[in-house]
Order: C-alpha cells, then structure tokens, then sequence
C-alpha cells in the first residue's frame, strides 16, 4: 500500500550494519532465531540437571558438584523462565514472525525497522541480565518462574533472592520494553503493509497468529512490566505492594499493608496471556504447513481465524484459574472456570478444522509435516488435561502436583516447540538457499515426539498421586516413595530426549553449510515468500511488488494446471 | 511413512490410556467426607476427556495412514473450503460438553467453599513458617489468644514460635503441637496463616488443599471419616525447605482426641 514507499531502505555494505546492528528484518528475525536456539539449549540442559538431581540426589556431577536443594530451585526457575521467555515467545514471534510477517503479506520490510532493531537488542540485554544471576553473590533466585511475593520480595527469603532476583526481575522488566515494541511493529505491518490485493482475509494463518499474538503482547507485556517494577521497589526501596506485615524466621520484614494476592493478579493477568503468545503462532504454523502437505485448502479458514480471535480474547479472562487455592474470593472462581472452560471451544474447532484439513488430502510426509502431526496430537493430549484443571473443585486435587506441569508441558511447551520445529523444517530451505536432511529429521522426529510423551505424560500420573511440583527430592514424604521408580523412567527418556536434539543442531548447521541447494518453491506451496528468490533480496521481491489476486491455501483446484494455485496466480479462484 | 506414524501415534494412546484405565498411579485412599464427590466428578471428566482423547488421536492416525499420498494414481485432493453446517455441529457440542461438565462440578466446589464450618466444628489454626507445620487448639475457653509478630521466636518452638502474647489471658489455655490431631466424624474448621512466605497446606488423603498467605488468616473445612494416620505435604514453592515441609495428621476417635487433648492440657499447667 501507499505506506510502503518510505520503507525502503538501501541494502547496507558493512558487516557491522548488515549482520549486527541490521534493519533487516530478516536478518533481524535470524538474530531472534539463534538468540532462542542458545536459549532452548540452556533451558533444556537445566531441566536435564533437574532430572538428574530429583533421580540421584547426592550424585556428584562433573563441573557442577553436588545439587543442593536450594541448587534445584535456581533450575526450577531459571528453567522456566528462560523457556518462557527467551524460547517460546522469541523464537515463534521474534524469529519466525520478524523474517516471514512482511514477505507472506508483500511487504518489503517492517514497518519501523530501527524499532525493529531496537527491539531485539533490548531481548539481548534482557537475556545477558538473565543470565548473570547465575554469577553473581547468592546465585539466581529460588522463586519459580511466577515469581510469588513474598517469597520473590524478600531478599532475606532464601539463597539467591538477593542480587540474582534483582536480575531476574529486571531482566523480566527489559525483556518487556522489547516485547512492547516488537508488538508495535507486528500490528502496523499487518495493518499498513499489505500488497495489493492482500485482504486480511487472504493472508495466510500464520500472519494472523503473529498479529493476534502481538495484539496480546501489547496488552499483556505492560501489565507484567508495572508489576515487575512494583516487586523492585518492594525489594529495594521498601515499599509494601506485595509485603504484609511479616516475620522471616522470627524476624519482622519491616513492611507491612501489601498484599501477596495483588502480585498473583497482575503476574496472571499477564502469564495467562503469555501462554497464548506461546501458542498462537504455533497453530499459525501448523495450520500453513497440514495444508500445503495435504494439498488441500485450510479446512474452514474463517472458524480459523476466529476461533484465534476469540481465544486471544477469552485468555484475558480466565488468569483466575491459576488462584482457585490461593485463598481469593471462592465465588470468583464461577467465573473463571466458565470462561476457562469456553476457550476449550475455539481450541476443539481449531482441532476438528486441522482434520478436517487432512481428511480426503494427498499427504507428503516431508519434515515439516511430520512435526506439524506432532503438534496436533501434542495439542490435543495437553489441551484435554485442561479441562480438569479448570473445574476449581478438581483444583483441590490437583493444583500444585505434577498433573499441572505435565499439562502446560505438553501444550506450550513441546507442542509449541514443536511448532517451532515444524517451522524451522518448512522456512529452512527458504531462510538458507539449502534442503535439511530428511533422514535426520525423521529420526529427530520420531524420538523426540515419543521421548517427550515418555517425560510429560507421566506427569499426570504422579499429579494424581499427590506428587507436589517444585519438590527437590521425593524421598522426604512416605507415600511418594512409590513414584520414584516411575520419576527414574522420566529421567532415562529426558536423557534420550535431550539427545536427540544434538541431531536436530546437526542438521541445522550442516544443512547450512553443506545441504542440498533449494528452489525458490520446494514444497510447492502457495503464499508470497515461495516467489521470490531464495534466500529473498534485501528488499524481499527484487524491487517488485507482488500483487495478491488469491486465498493463501489454494491446492489441488479443479481445473488448473498443477495442483497449487500460488497467491499472486492471476487465474482467479471463484470457488469458495 | 503413514503406516509407522498411524501405528506410533496409537501405541502412544493406548499407553497412555492404559495407565489411566488401570489406575496403576492414582489418588490415595480418600478419608474425607467430600472424597465421594470429588472423585466422582473427577472420574466423569476423566472418562469424557479420555473418549475425546482417545477418538482424536485415532482419527488423527487413522486420516494420516489413509490418506497418505501413494503417487501412483496421481490423483489430487479434495479441493473443499470447509463445511459450515460441522463448525456449527461441533462449535455447539462442544459448548454444551464443557459448559455443562463445569456446571456438574460446581456443587462440589460451592459445597467446599462458600459455607463456613458448622457451629460445633473441631477448630484448629495451622500456621505455616519456613519450614514447620504448627497446630494450635483454643483450650476449654474456646478463644485462640492474641499472637504478636514481634514476640515470634521460631527457635524457641511451640507458642513461642506463633508469637502467642503471654499477657492475653486467651491464649493460658491455648495448646500448641507438631502434629495435628483431630476426631474422626466430625468437621474441622482450620484456621490457616503463614508467617513468612506462602505456602500450601495438602493433605492428598482428605483431599484438601489451601494456600496459607502473610497477612490473611483463611478459614476452611474438611471432615475426616476414617482413623488413621495421613502425610501432610507443602504444596506452594515456600524455599529450600519446600521439598521436607511435611507433618502428619492424626485422625482418632472422640475419646482418644479430649484424651489426648486433656494431656497436652495438662503439660502446660
């Protein structure tokens, strides 16, 4: 559209501008990529060393020493925290979003690149600040990824809640500042950086997923970043948002009038969000990548696209469901649960859309199809432990056990990743000029998909029994004896689980360097980012503008001459 | 290609289900009057949930192996848009399943949450600190008495660690334990609070569960119906402690709780 014109900016000569301080906003979605790829690495090997810790408690590990409790509660946190943060909302959106937003609409860049810019160096400071609680005095702090006052508020609460909470709650703060811009610029690019031709209701789901997706950023990232600063002054200027009169070990704390529920709130009222911001552009993905591999059009892309409208809009509501136990008004919990209960619905349409999608296809199974399956059959056995966790009746049970990280493991954790995954093996040939190896990948594919169900699926078997979450060791209460020896099977596949991933970084790396040269359009799919060159010019399409005359998943039409119809094909598609 | 994902993605249900089905890891014994209920609504979900479960990951296979693309016959896939008249069928069975499984379960929580305990309830305060369970009786006057933050001395245990203030004349009577005792049959008021931190008083066998919060004093109630000795568990993260913040319930017939109640009585004096 008429926006687009300012936008163009010169290709830059220099290293410096052109790979480091760059405006490109696929180079700038690379940047994101690798940033989460060093991230999901740390993430997965403290969550390697917790397993370790909950199976051989005394062992002592080469370079690391003894694991003491307190040890595993700084992995704990710094698990999830790096997970949530620094993976599963960069990699989709930073990464995936940033390099392919602007060519699957025809946009030759973001709409404010140097926000752009500014944006993934502010995650880089946040993550650098995340990761100096490691080394500093105390180390990083105890409190879990939520974070909860007064345990996150008080230095004087454990190891590790002196300067390692500071970091982690500034980091939190930073990653914020660069989340709110981000979102910014994914809305104006999708509103104001169309091609021609390029309706909302032609863009592909991805590029609805990452708008959703920002939409929810910009109204959630806020929230955390106010509350995060509240927790700072708590910590540091003794103000009492979160603190109640109070003792630690006998002594008072010197606040007194907060309240420890106000932080639950607001961390909520953010984190519920948060696991939409993680999802959504996974189900984007997957929705791009079962149609073009069935070569069949998107199965009801209108119930797509509202279905992630209104569970974009319902996660809003529901932050409650996290507090049944917490000791806030009962009757509240009515509402939540309601409200929780109806964003089952969107997700079950989402569900029945994506087989509907597959009934009567062609199915190629390539790598990226493999992994979008995953992500169907992960969604579905995480979207339905969901359920039970959003009766408060049933919370009483459950809340707090292990069936609830067995629950959001398998549905923002690996399906997301598994978005990612499927992502990665799709946009690879097309970031790289190259072909991955498919051999790898179906074996990375296999043990991961099975190798994670052996880890999380357990989990709601222990939650059942009463298995607490954040437990260091499970041989202080008599009646988890029983669970260890499932927890040692847990251990043993995260072990072969973690493994596996060494062929995925294999692949990636290899490919790059040594891969099979890609086409401009390997997989014979549809959207903008398959006609033009591989990898795409600094301006995207060479100095074209691609006009748009078609729906983004027009495969196997009667009539034309192969059976995908790009969307810039000028034979216009009247079957609707 | 199809084949082996059909097969690995049924395997990995059936297994699944299996455990579920075989209740190889499950809740323990329930001793509490509301186990009945809750246990029943869990298993209502569970069922419906595991027929949703199972259904769709069987399709899923199913569609992957059966329409898998064979390239022999060259044919091309369906070319359709979707069906409005399914998303309307599923939208609305779906609405009604969830809406009305949450209605189902709501009694269950209305019964647990919005009534206070009956008059006549055995009250017990349990004040959660870093990283001890604490129980504490009002005595014959049936009044707790005044506890002060600033006179809590955690090191010195038993009422000085609740911070009890000596010069209230409610708290004389006031009886101070480690291990929580209460009498079978009847209902059990527990008042909860927690010094410190936040952490969670679970005891899986009455199936119970409540944060104890700074600054809040929570009233709750459950009603063992079987004697017998159960493990309290920690459930909210309350710091490197967390993992052995334990502490045991005794549930004991009426005469051997005024029993042991008169002793500890006793002990005081």
């Amino acid at each position: 559209m008429v926006a687009q014109d300012s936008h163009q900016h010169a290709a830059p000569q220099g290293f410096i501008r052109k790979w480091v301080f760059s405006l490109d906003h696929k180079v700038i979605g690379l940047q994101y990529y690798f940033l989460a790829l060093s991230a999901v690495f740390v993430g997965m090997f403290l969550s390697l060393l917790m397993r370790i810790h909950l199976i051989w408690p005394t062992a002592i590990l080469p370079l690391i020493g003894e694991i003491k409790p307190e040890t595993y509660l700084t992995l704990v946190t710094m698990h999830g925290t790096i997970m949530v943060f620094f993976v599963l909302t960069t990699a989709p959106q930073g990464g995936f979003g940033n390099y392919f937003l602007p060519i699957q609409i025809g946009a030759p860049d973001m709409a404010f690149p140097v926000l752009n810019m500014l944006s993934f160096w502010t995650t880089f400071v946040a993550y650098i600040v995340m990761l100096a609680a490691f080394f500093v005095v105390g180390g990083a702090p105890l409190h879990g990824w939520t974070g909860y006052a007064p345990l996150s508020a008080l230095q004087s609460a454990g190891p590790g809640e002196g300067l390692g909470a500071d970091l982690w709650i500034t980091s939190i703060a930073i990653f914020c500042i660069a989340s709110l811009m981000g979102a910014l610029n994914f809305i104006t690019t999708t509103l104001d950086m169309r091609a021609k031709g390029m309706s909302m209701m032609r863009m592909p789901l991805t590029c609805w997923s990452w708008f959703i997706t920002a939409i929810l950023g910009l109204l959630a990232f806020g929230v955390l970043l106010s509350a995060g600063i509240l927790l700072l002054m708590d910590r540091n200027i003794g103000t009492s948002f979160f603190l109640p009169l109070g003792t630690i070990n006998g002594q008072l704390t010197g606040h007194k009038g907060g309240s420890p529920l106000l932080w639950q709130h607001l961390f909520w009222f953010f984190g519920h969000p948060e696991v939409y911001i993680a999802i959504l552009p996974g189900m984007g993905v997957a929705s791009q990548v079962l149609s073009t591999f069935s070569r069949k059009p998107i199965f009801g892309y209108k119930a797509m696209v509202y279905a992630m409208l209104s569970i974009g809009l319902l996660g809003f509501m529901v932050w409650g469901h996290h507090m049944f136990m917490s000791g806030m008004s009962p009757y509240t919990a009515f509402a939540f649960s309601i409200m929780t209960m109806a964003i089952g619905v969107p997700s079950a349409i989402k569900t029945f859309n994506w087989l509907g999608t597959l009934h009567k296809g062609r199915i190629r199974f390539q790598s990226p199809m493999l992994f979008a399956i995953g992500f169907v059959s992960l969604f579905v056995s995480g979207g339905l432990s969901g359920p039970f966790l959003a009766q408060p009746a049933l919370d009483i049970p459950l809340h707090d056990t292990a069936f609830v990280p067995g629950h959001f493991h398998l549905i923002m954790g690996v399906a997301a990743i598994f978005g990612i995954f499927a992502a990665t093996y799709y946009w690879f040939p097309k970031m790289f000029g190259r072909m991955m190896n498919e051999k790898l990948a179906r074996i990375h594919f296999f043990l991961t998909l099975i190798g994670t169900y052996c880890v999380f699926m357990p989990m709601h078997y222990l939650g059942l029994a009463g298995q607490p979450r954040r437990y260091s060791q499970l041989t202080e209460l008599n009646y988890l004896h029983p669970l260890i020896g499932l927890n040692t099977f847990m251990t043993y596949a995260a072990i072969v689980t973690v493994a596996a991933q060494l062929i995925f970084v294999f692949n990636l790396f290899w490919s790059m360097l040594k891969g099979p040269k890609a086409s401009d359009n390997p997989w014979e799919a549809t959207t903008l980012e398959w006609t033009t060159a591989t990898p795409p010019p600094h301006d995207n399409f060479g100095g074209r503008t691609p006009v748009v005359h078609n729906g983004p998943y027009e495969y196997s039409v009667p009539g034309a001459p192969r059976d995908f119809v790009m969307q810039t094909d000028p034979a216009a598609v009247t079957a609707h | 290609m199809g084949l082996v994902l059909l097969a690995v993605i049924w395997l990995i249900t059936l297994a699944s289900t299996y455990f579920f089905v075989a209740k190889t890891w499950w809740f323990p014994h329930g001793a509490s009057a509301s186990t009945a209920a809750l246990d029943h609504q869990f298993a209502v979900t569970i069922i419906i949930m595991g027929i949703i479960f199972v259904a769709a990951q069987m399709t899923l296979g199913y569609f992957v192996w059966k329409y898998g693309d064979d390239k022999k016959s060259g044919a091309r896939a369906d070319y359709s848009h979707g069906n409005l008249t399914l998303e309307i069928v599923w939208t609305t069975l779906t609405a009604i399943l969830f809406v009305g499984l949450n209605l189902l379960g709501s009694p269950i929580w209305a019964a647990e949450r919005f009534r206070p305990a009956v008059e006549g309830a055995t009250q017990v305060e349990v004040t959660a600190m870093q990283f001890a369970w604490y129980f504490r009786y009002p005595g014959p006057d049936g009044k707790f008495g005044i506890a002060k933050p600033e006179l809590e001395d955690p090191s010195a245990g038993g009422e000085a660690a609740l911070g009890l203030d000596p010069a209230d004349p409610a708290s004389k009577d006031d009886v101070v334990t480690g291990v929580m005792e209460v009498p079978v049959g009847r209902e059990v008021e527990v008042i909860l609070r927690a010094h410190d931190v936040i952490h969670s008083f679970f005891v899986p066998a009455m199936r119970f569960k409540q944060d104890a919060v700074p600054g809040l004093a929570i009233h709750m109630h459950f009603t063992p119906i079987e004697t017998g000795s159960y493990e309290i568990a920690c459930a909210e993260l309350c710091g490197l402690g967390h993992y052995k913040m334990h502490g045991i319930l005794k549930v004991v017939s009426q005469d051997e709780f005024d029993k042991w109640l008169a002793a500890r009585e006793a002990e005081k004096q």
